[in-house]
């Protein structure tokens, strides 16, 4: 902006020529047709007949944007994880990459300890210091939408079926997912077993022992 | 004769509580019946109370309350750090930390060396007894 500073009182030390070429709007004005750009006024809305007879405030649309998750330090792709929750609880599994969600995306991989490609948080989670070269497993193609549930389409009844129980058909796992599984493990075991013992490692569940105390390991 | 360690002037003891903890400290004064002036190569010399000292088999030869750098002197020649070393505790020691610093792969694979171990062992003990019985 113009300098603020005057020579003498009603004259600024910037002519207004001076001033005006400073603040680029001439090149403002190159850009749109020598003219400035104007923003669009919205079409008038039709004046409503009544005031309404409640005081509602309208809502405000909140524009607040939660920041991406924070991947821990300790988790690197290809970091050994211990997963602590759930139906998996104690598997030592391989972290593949972060998806959008800020979710991990892990496999067992599925041939060694049956966990399958899925995802986890990594507050349920501990990082160990080993890791997997898993720099030739492309996990391009994994993304939050891969895991989404398939909607269910409800067909409608006919009276007679009305009272009958659903037979729900039981769920496989789509051909698609099981190929996608065994690419990566294919590539996955390749890595594993260039190491020894680690294949035995990873079948194996993590569980603590009499005098084991978690908090003075080191992972 | 039931004791074999003494509180003297140039015995090496442990620290065992703490922030020296761990520590090889060497006894260079006696205050009082509760504490002693130690002295260590990397450390300023202090009083310790007696509860916080493991007195070791190791005795050095020096006289009381010694400048710095005839302590370390003295401590070189008694070879005091290997002594320590080879020494059973010393080695346990040893061993503990180094077990302390196993990851979780490490330890899995201790493991398996164990299990392996004990496996040979059965192997020649049924050996033996066989043996024995024929």
């Amino acid at each position: 902006m113009a300098p603020t500073s005057k020579m003498a009182l009603g004259i600024k030390r910037a002519s207004r020529s001076h001033t005006y070429h400073r603040r680029g709007l001439w090149a403002i004005k190159a850009k749109h047709g020598g003219a400035l750009p104007k923003a669009e006024k919205p079409a008038a809305v039709a004046e409503p007949k009544f005031y309404p007879a409640d005081d509602v405030k309208p809502r405000t649309v909140s524009t607040r944007k939660p920041h991406p998750t924070k991947l821990r330090s300790t988790i690197t792709p290809g970091t050994v994880l211990i997963l602590l929750a759930g139906r998996y609880m104690g598997k030592r599994v391989v972290f593949l990459k972060q998806l959008q969600s800020g979710l991990l995306l892990i496999t067992g991989p599925f041939k060694i300890n049956g966990v399958p490609i899925r995802r986890v948080n990594q507050a349920y989670v501990i990082a160990t210091s080993t890791k997997v070269d898993i720099s030739k497993v492309n996990v391009q193609k994994f993304d939050d939408k891969y895991f989404a549930r398939e909607k269910k389409t409800r067909a409608k009844k006919t009276e007679g079926e009305l009272f009958e129980s659903d037979k729900e058909a039981t769920k496989n796992l789509p051909d698609f997912k099981k190929d996608d599984q065994k690419v990566i493990d294919a590539e996955l075991i390749k890595a594993i077993d260039a190491v020894p013992d680690l294949k035995n490692y990873l079948g194996a569940r993590f569980s603590l022992r009499d005098g084991d105390k978690p908090h003075e390991m080191t992972f | 004769q039931p004791f074999k360690r003494f509180v003297e002037i140039g015995r090496v003891a442990l620290v065992n509580y703490g922030k020296d903890y761990g520590r090889l400290v060497v006894i260079v004064d006696v205050v009082d019946q509760n504490r002693a002036l130690v002295d260590a190569p990397d450390m300023v010399r202090c009083q310790m109370n007696f509860k916080r000292l493991s007195l070791t088999d190791i005795k050095i030869d020096i006289k009381r309350i010694p400048k710095k750098a005839t302590l370390i002197k003295a401590m070189e020649e008694a070879d005091v750090k290997t002594k320590w070393e080879n020494s059973s505790w010393g080695k346990k020691l040893v061993v503990q930390k180094r077990r302390a610093s196993l990851n979780d792969f490490d330890r899995f694979k201790v493991m398996l060396a164990k299990i392996k171990r004990g496996g040979a062992i059965r192997q020649e003990l049924a050996k033996l007894k066989k043996e024995v019985a024929a």
